[in-house]
């Protein structure tokens, strides 16, 4: 392979990103400044940044290598990240945005008016943020490896040196603009090369794949059908398709961007849009997974499925033309690492800052720190601890990982949300035992998969895919407790319903009371 | 008089509650309707064999479904909710406005 094309475009996008970071530097660095330039920003470029900040390596890369790996049953995965934006719109959007939230603990706070929560939802955050950065630094490490033959943690490292660089700088906070040109890049990146690919296969007899079946009855192209192994797929399909909906609201870096709307209307127009982008993207992921089947039925050993998007090109057609394909989808996914990565880190090292270092930091050195030292350590600490865990994780798969991040996430923050915005007698005590008892047997599931502890069976169904359980826990807990500490509701439950619901046209007419 | 609202008299919460059940109601019917409509794809699979053997040209029907008919029916039905929900917001707005 002529390496010399991807490390090209790899080096571009980065250099790209950078550049865009110092220039937003100079423009805007503050949140009102974020806010302010959000008025001018339509639902289409809002609708762009949102989906430049959530198609991810697990979407770039992850899917394909996953349906490629294990079948039918893995083209949930997109459709469940995509589903989750329309549940995000019906139960949260617009609500979400008229709470004037800027972060999942600043919500928490208002609604329940308790520091403790608070803290409680600033280390949910963090481990959620932790979980779904490792798998963009895996998957760095990966593509570059693909391209160019360098060990995995030499691309890990050149993004997480990007990413906290413009972090650090203060560059990407304001930029809807950057996210947005990040979305119309990578749809490029994998539309293109699957237009090439997809005229090649029209013109040479249109071959499916045929995928020897493992174990025998068990058929690749056919949903539900355990290929590869997997046991009790039904619960399996079930469970992932849950903790997809009902987690994209709860992820740390989907928020932030809502605040960019300018009022709870327009969150919801946006949010439409975003459902049409993610639909447009994410026809073509799969479509890498099973022409993977056709050109690469046997990939060399070593190799992980998660490459074969950008093994595919050269496969099918070895000449400049491939390696040019290959080298587009290798910077469409380093886009797709930096853009997400970015988003995933602000918003780790927000929260770290404000709720885990400042008071600390205060304390400390007698109040004279400066603010931006904090929000700094923040973000190397943010970043550190995920780019040490991908070199040291064994393999998982990209799109597993963030999966796992997508159960954690519904069980604590959709219930936290929901309720939040929709009930009004959710007490403090209620919200902390729901969160507590949620993270808890969410983190643990994850971490019993992580290491391997459980083997085979049910069991390891259950703790691999643990949303379908622990979500609905997670609800009756906070539910029950809530209803049993009735003198635990927050006092001014009344005032934050009318905010969180009150159409803006009404808030309007408010300003110029009639009498 | 909009005031009832801001001071939350009890004739404003009673509005309010009004608004927050029929926000409440549409989100819940959008969701369950979803609910049937994909979740329901699973157990068509299941209980109905011949889907997954069914080919749409070359192309297996569950791999149709779920790699490119459903993102335009999301679509619809993320439409369908935003037009009812700001018709519940424009008449909560002209009644209270009214008053």
């Amino acid at each position: 392979m002529n390496t010399s094309l991807g490390i090209t475009a790899i080096t571009v996008v980065c250099l790209v990103t950078l550049a865009i970071g110092a220039f937003g530097f100079r423009l805007s660095r503050t949140t009102s400044d974020f806010y302010v330039a959000s008025r001018m920003v339509t639902p289409t470029w809002n609708a762009s940044a949102i989906g430049g900040e959530y198609i991810s390596a697990a979407s770039f890369l992850g899917v394909a290598g996953l349906v490629y790996s294990l079948g039918a049953d893995m083209l949930w995965l997109p459709v469940g990240y995509t589903v989750g934006y329309l549940v995000l719109l019906l139960l949260v959007a617009a609500p979400l945005r008229r709470s004037g939230a800027y972060t999942l603990p600043d919500f928490a706070e208002a609604r329940l008016e308790s520091v403790a929560i608070r803290r409680l939802c600033s280390v949910l955050v963090l481990g959620i943020g932790w979980l779904y950065l490792l798998p963009q630094f895996k998957g760095a490490g990966l593509a570059l490896h693909t391209v160019s033959g360098a060990p995995a943690w030499v691309g890990s490292l050149i993004v997480a040196v990007v990413v906290v660089t413009n972090v650090v700088a203060g560059g990407m906070r304001s930029i809807t603009l950057v996210q947005a040109v990040q979305y119309w890049i990578k749809v490029t990146a994998i539309s293109v090369p699957a237009f090439l690919l997809l005229s090649w296969w029209v013109r040479h007899g249109q071959p499916i794949p045929h995928v020897p079946a493992t174990p025998p009855g068990h058929e690749w192209a056919r949903p539900l059908s355990g290929f590869g192994g997997v046991e009790h797929p039904v619960y399996a399909t079930y469970s992932t398709l849950l903790a997809l909906c009902f987690g994209t609201m709860g992820l740390p870096h989907v928020l932030v961007r809502f605040y960019t709307n300018p009022d709870g209307g327009t969150a919801r127009r946006t949010t439409l849009v975003v459902l049409a982008l993610l639909g447009l993207f994410y026809v073509f992921p799969p479509l890498y997974g099973s022409f993977g089947r056709t050109y690469l039925p046997h990939l060399p050993t070593g190799t992980s499925p998660d490459s074969v998007t950008l093994l595919l090109p050269i496969a099918v057609t070895p000449g400049l033309v491939g390696q040019l394909m290959s080298a587009l989808l290798a910077g469409g996914a380093f886009a797709a690492f930096l853009s997400t990565a970015s988003g995933l880190t602000i918003s780790v090292a927000g929260v770290v800052d404000q709720d885990l270092i400042r008071g600390r930091l205060r304390r400390s050195t007698g109040g004279d720190a400066r603010a931006v030292n904090g929000f700094r350590i923040a973000t190397v600490a943010g970043v550190i601890v995920p780019f040490g865990l991908s070199l040291a994780a064994r393999d998982i798969g990209l799109a597993d990982t963030v999966g796992l991040a997508f159960a954690i996430a519904s069980s604590t923050f959709c219930p936290l949300l929901v309720l939040g915005i929709w009930w009004r007698r959710l007490s403090t005590a209620g919200a902390a035992t729901g969160l507590v008892v949620g993270g808890t047997l969410a983190t643990a599931a994850v971490l019993l998969t992580i290491f391997r502890q459980v083997h085979g069976g049910w069991a390891a169904a259950l703790l691999a895919q643990p949303a379908a359980w622990t979500l609905p826990i997670t609800f009756v807990v906070m539910a029950t407790v809530s209803l049993a500490t009735p003198k635990r509701i927050p006092r001014g439950t009344a005032r934050t319903m009318v905010r969180l619901h009150a159409p803006e046209a009404l808030s309007a007419a408010l300003g110029e009371p009639r009498h | 008089m909009t005031t009832d609202i801001d001071e939350q008299t009890r004739l404003g919460e009673l509005y309010m509650a009004a608004l927050v059940r029929a926000q409440w109601r549409l989100s819940v019917s959008v969701l369950a309707s979803a609910t049937v409509m994909i979740g329901g794809l699973p157990l068509l699979f299941l209980l109905v064999p011949a889907t997954l053997t069914l080919h749409i040209g070359p192309i297996p029907l569950p791999w149709l479904i779920l790699g490119v008919l459903v993102y335009p029916a999301v679509w619809l039905t993320g439409r369908y909710y935003v037009r009812q929900s700001e018709q519940i917001e424009r008449e909560f707005t002209e009644l209270v406005a009214r008053r």
